[in-house]
Formats: structure tokens, sequence, C-alpha cells
């Protein structure tokens, strides 16, 4: 397994008693409740956290993209990347977004990305994803022109990536006359591409294609939908004429590790529960905006999210698999377990979660580094599937 | 009652529905965000007087949902092909809502076929200051409910918005709503500009409780529009035709009258 450390930087000064008052922290939660000295605080305690990773030995790090919101205060994630770039050493830096349906100008992301992988002498990895539903309605960007914006954006980034400029781009959506973009990435033909998402279908089919063979990384779901997208990968990519590898695989997991398994328990539960219960609050109809799945997709999805408005408890998550929480040997038993059932290479474990203070983080990313890491790191799934690439 | 008979037309690579009752001069109604495909009574009014025809458009209900269909203008010159192949002069083009839109885009594009324009409740403007509500964070159920201004018809509305026999079609509906209304929200700057040049004799009614469209954005077509009559209907949300029908079907049938038919 290699290990890539996952950071949401929600605004954890959230109050607690907001639901009385908005149904959600997204998109209408007034502004006006971020206070800025509490998130300067934030943000250099969380790139702390981020930068400790890459003193400990994590493979990677990574951050994420949403807009509008104290889920999340990471809107414009290209600007902690830069920041990460100069004071990490070895880790992967992988930007888990970049919401291309969203952007007038893609050529931007191809931009932004070029000159990290060139700070970073190649350590750059380029997420690309559509935003969930949400960013629609903070964006104005139609939620029915997302898959197709986000295919032609894609496309073009990867030709300016690519092909010798200066050429024409022709798109519905994107048109440029002159498409040039200096810098050029470090690694050629250019960083490794990954594509995170909560299990599209089609999302899948075509990041699993023979002629891309991005790695897919399963974002916050139950296991059974994380074994339900892994055999979906590996048989779209077996339709496509290749065996998948393990390390096309990723799994983002929110993880706690204490020295038994009673005081990681005890120590998670609040922060954990308002991570789910107080950042994750979205009525559907602004997580599933009209046209933001295909039809045929939207019912099942919509069937699957019904838990959205529920209250959920730490332990419905640790049983539905969202969730590591236990002692080190706990936690290596469950990653085991689920990388023998899932096939996955890549652990993306969430070690900062909602309101878990910065000492509780700090050690529950030691004890990861420390007692969890090491025994998997060769691990390789069970079951005869083909060894990871170096 | 003279009752309607539902047609299939084909144009352009696109099957829609079309239902038609009564004769007379014909009047096309274009329905709004919810959907079409169902004769009401006041359509069954009407057709005491005029040839009735209620097309259900591309992307909605019993239609197809065309390759070609981005935005509103792309209905709009659809319906344009559509007034041509049916060879209709001399029509009385109205719609609600949505449909009041896209009938506001089809007379600015080009109004040679058309004799009169009924709008109510009409999209397709926005008038800065007067604040829409978000329909698309709205459940369907609460949607349903504030479209009446009588709270009986609203809870009706709103236990028919949820039955999952209708599931399928409502959901069609919404999708092909967004693709046309979702950004900028349910108007066009470029209707905004050129509607001045709509110079036919055209009615605005408005519920004057809307709370989809305030009554308000009523002043934003009153000024683009110098020859409208703006007619306000108490007591009435953003369905005048429905909550208000007798009202509706007289003050409708006096404005065509006084067109000169």
């Amino acid at each position: 397994m290699k290990f890539f450390f996952f950071h949401l930087m929600p605004y954890a000064y959230l109050d607690p008693d907001y639901d009385k008052t908005y149904v959600t922290d997204w998109l209408l939660y007034p502004n006006s409740n971020y206070d800025p000295q509490k998130g300067a605080e934030l943000y250099n305690r969380y790139l702390d956290e981020i930068e400790y990773a890459d003193a400990l030995g994590f493979d990677g790090v990574c951050v994420n993209e949403h807009h509008q919101t104290a889920y999340g205060l990471m809107p414009t994630p290209g600007v902690l990347a830069g920041a990460l770039s100069r004071r990490t050493k070895t880790v992967k830096i992988a930007v888990l977004g970049r919401a291309l349906p969203l952007l007038n100008n893609p050529l931007t992301v191809a931009e932004e990305y070029a000159i990290l992988d060139n700070i970073t002498r190649g350590r750059l990895i380029a997420g690309f994803v559509r935003g969930i539903g949400v960013e629609y309605h903070a964006s104005g960007v139609n939620p029915t022109e997302s898959h197709d914006r986000f295919h032609e954006a894609h496309d073009l980034i990867l030709r300016a990536w690519t092909q010798p400029g200066p050429f024409p781009f022709e798109g519905k959506y994107y048109q440029f006359d002159y498409v040039n973009v200096w810098p050029r990435p470090y690694q050629q033909p250019h960083p490794p591409v990954w594509i995170p998402s909560q299990g599209s279908s089609e999302t899948i089919r075509w990041a699993s294609a023979k002629e891309r063979r991005y790695v897919y990384l399963q974002t916050f779901s139950p296991v059974t939908a994380l074994f339900r997208y892994m055999d979906m990968y590996r048989e779209e990519a077996r339709k496509s004429g290749y065996e998948a590898s393990p390390d096309q695989l990723g799994w983002s997991i929110t993880t706690y590790v204490a020295k038994t398994d009673e005081q990681a328990l005890q120590e998670a539960k609040p922060h954990i529960e308002f991570f789910v219960n107080k950042f994750l609050r979205m009525p559907m109809e602004m997580l599933l905006p009209p046209g933001y799945l295909s039809l045929s997709s939207m019912k099942g999805v919509m069937a699957a999210k019904a838990s959205l408005g529920r209250q959920r408890t730490m332990e419905e998550l640790i049983e539905q698999g969202q969730f590591i929480c236990g002692s080190p040997e706990t936690v290596r038993r469950r990653l085991s377990e689920y990388q023998d059932r899932a096939g996955f290479n890549l652990v993306l474990p969430n070690l900062h979660f909602g309101t878990l203070p910065a000492d509780l983080t700090r050690r529950n990313t030691e004890l990861f580094a420390r007692e969890v890491m090491p025994a998997l790191r060769d691990r390789l799934p069970a079951g005869g599937r083909e060894k990871a690439r170096a | 009652m003279a009752g309607h008979t539902e047609t299939k037309v084909t144009l352009h690579g696109c099957d829609i529905h079309v239902m038609r009752g009564g004769s007379g001069a014909p009047l096309v109604y274009l329905h709004g965000s919810g959907g079409g495909g169902l004769w009401l009574p006041w359509m069954e009014d009407l057709a005491r007087q005029f040839s009735v025809i209620v097309p259900e458009h591309p992307g909605f209900g019993h239609s197809d949902t065309p390759e070609w269909l981005d935005g509103i203008h792309d209905v709009a010159l659809f319906y344009l092909e559509f007034l041509a192949a049916e060879n209709l002069t001399g029509v009385h083009l109205m719609g609600g809502s949505l449909g009041g839109w896209i009938a506001a885009e089809i007379a600015m594009l080009d109004a040679s076929r058309l004799k009169t324009l009924t709008l109510i409740g009409p999209a397709g403007i926005n008038v800065p200051g007067v604040h829409k509500p978000d329909m698309f964070l709205w459940p369907a159920d609460e949607l349903a409910r504030q479209l009446f201004h009588d709270k009986a018809m609203g809870d009706e509305a709103a236990k028919r918005a949820i039955d999952p026999a209708g599931a399928d079609v409502r959901m069609k509906n919404i999708y092909t709503v967004a693709r046309l209304a979702w950004h900028p929200r349910f108007y066009d700057p470029l209707l905004m500009k050129w509607l001045k040049r709509v110079k036919l004799p055209t009615l605005v009614v408005w519920g004057r409780e809307d709370r989809i469209l305030p009554v308000a954005t009523a002043q934003g077509f009153a000024e683009r529009l110098p020859q409208a009559e703006i007619e306000i209907v108490p007591d009435c949300g953003h369905l005048p035709q429905i909550e208000k029908k007798d009202i509706f079907v007289e003050r409708v049938t006096r404005f065509i009258a006084g067109s000169g038919r």
C-alpha cells in the first residue's frame, strides 16, 4: 500500500447549533460566520499538519476543492499546493480537485499544475473532478453540461501538455485560437492523473479506458459501494483490453488510531459525528441538481443518498466501513481486509476530520505513520492480482 | 364538449406530442416548467372559439429530447419551424411561465405568423432588485405548493408532485428546465434588449400573489412592450389559467376580440 495524507481543512469553529437556523453549512450559510482571525490560525495549523506528514514518511499529501462552505476551506487548492510545494521535500502533492466544468478557461489549470510540477520537480499529481452538485449552484455553471464540459476541458488540458503549441482548439464550450502553455509540465508526457468520484459509472468507464488508465479514487462511501465500483473499474479495464493494476485504485478513508480500541472510539466520536452530521449536512436538491447525473444514474444515487438528512452515529459509520477507528492492530486488520476485497493499493487516510483538535490530529498521524504504515507498505491485494508497478 | 385529439409531429429529428381541440382561429399554448401533456378545463373553454393547439416542448413529457437542444433559442426556433410546417398564420400565441418566455422569444425572432401574444406570469427577463426564489432548491412538493395562492389547491398539487407514477416524467422535465433556464436563471439578456421589437398586441396576465415569479416583474415587460395590456389577477398565484380560470378565459377572449381577430 501507498499512503497519501488527505486533509479537508474544515472551518472547525462552525457553530454546532447553526443547523437550528440553517439547513446546511454550504452555499446559504452566511460567510459573516467566518472569523478571519480564527481562519488564519486554522490555515497555518492545517498546513503544519500536512507538512508533518512529509516528515513522517507518507508517500503523498492531498488537498481538496469545495466552494462557499464551512466544510472545507480550499476553494483554490492550487494556492495551498503552492504553499506546500516549497515546504515539503519528498511527498507527492495530489490536488484532488480542480472541478473542470466550473472553469471558463481550463488553460488556467494547465498552467497552474505545470508550475507546481516544475517547482516540485515532478511531485505533482493532477486531479480532475466535476465538482459535487452544490458547486453548480455556487458557480452558476449549468449542471446539464457538466459531463460534456468536463471531457472537453480535460481534452484541452491534456493536449496543451502534450501537443506542441501554438495550436487552435475548437470545442463546443471552449474555443481558443492559440493554445501554447508556458511552462510545460516537468513530468513527461504529463503528471499522473487521478480521478476522485463518488461512483459514477460514466466516470469509471472513462477513467479506466485503455488510452487513459487514470487512477480512480473512491471518496466517502460505504464499503459495499467501494467494492462495487472497484470491481466495475477492473471489469471496464478488461473490456477495454487490459488488466488494471492495484496502483490504479485508491480509497479515501477517514481514519483514527489510538493506543487501544476503547481510547480511539472515545476520542474520535464527537469529531467524526460533527463531521458527518454538521459539516456534511446538505439537502438533496443541492447535492444533486438536475442534469448533474444521467437520468439513469440519478435514481440509483438518490436512493443511495437517502440517509443524507439523517443523524448518523460513529458506530454506524464504522459498521458500513466509512470510518476506520481503533488500535494500530485494528486499523491494520481493517485496511488489509478491505484491500483484499477491493483490490486497491492507494490509501488516502483523512487523519484530520471535523473538529479533531491539533494534539489528537498530530498523535493520530504519528501513530498511523509509525504503527500502521510500515507493516502494510509492501502489502498487495490477495488473490493473484497483477503486481503493482514500482 | 368539443374534446381533443393527440398527435405526433416530427420535425428536425424530434418527435413532439401535440394536443388539438376546437375550431376557429389558431391559438397555440406553450406550457411552463411543470410540463404539459394534459388537456385542461381552460383549454376546453377556449376551444369553443379557437382551434387550440398545445404542443409538449422538446425535452418534456412525451416529446423527444433532441441532441440539438442546448438552450431557449433552440426551442423558439423549433417552434417557428413548427408554425411554418403546420402552415399556421394569424396565430394567437400564448405561453405560461417558461412557455411565456419561449413565446416572447418567438415573437422577438419572427412575429410574421402571429396575430397576438399572451404571456401568463412569464419568465424571460430579469428586473434588478426583484428577488426571485430559487425553485431549484425547493423539493418538488414544496414547489408545487408555492404555485397556488389557494391553500387547498396548493396542498393538492403538492400531493400530486410526489406521486411515484409521475416520477420519470417529472425528472425528465426538470432536467430540461435546467438545460434551458439554469443560467442566467430564467432569463435571456438578448430578449431583455430586443423584446422591444415585438409590435404585436400583447396581454400580460399575472397573479398578484405569484410566489414563483413576483408580480413586480410585470413592470419589466410593460417597459419593453409599450402596447402591452397588463392584467393583475387578485388572490391568485403563478397559474391564473388554473386558479382563476373563468376570469382568465374571459380576459383573454376580450383581449383577442379587441385586437381585431
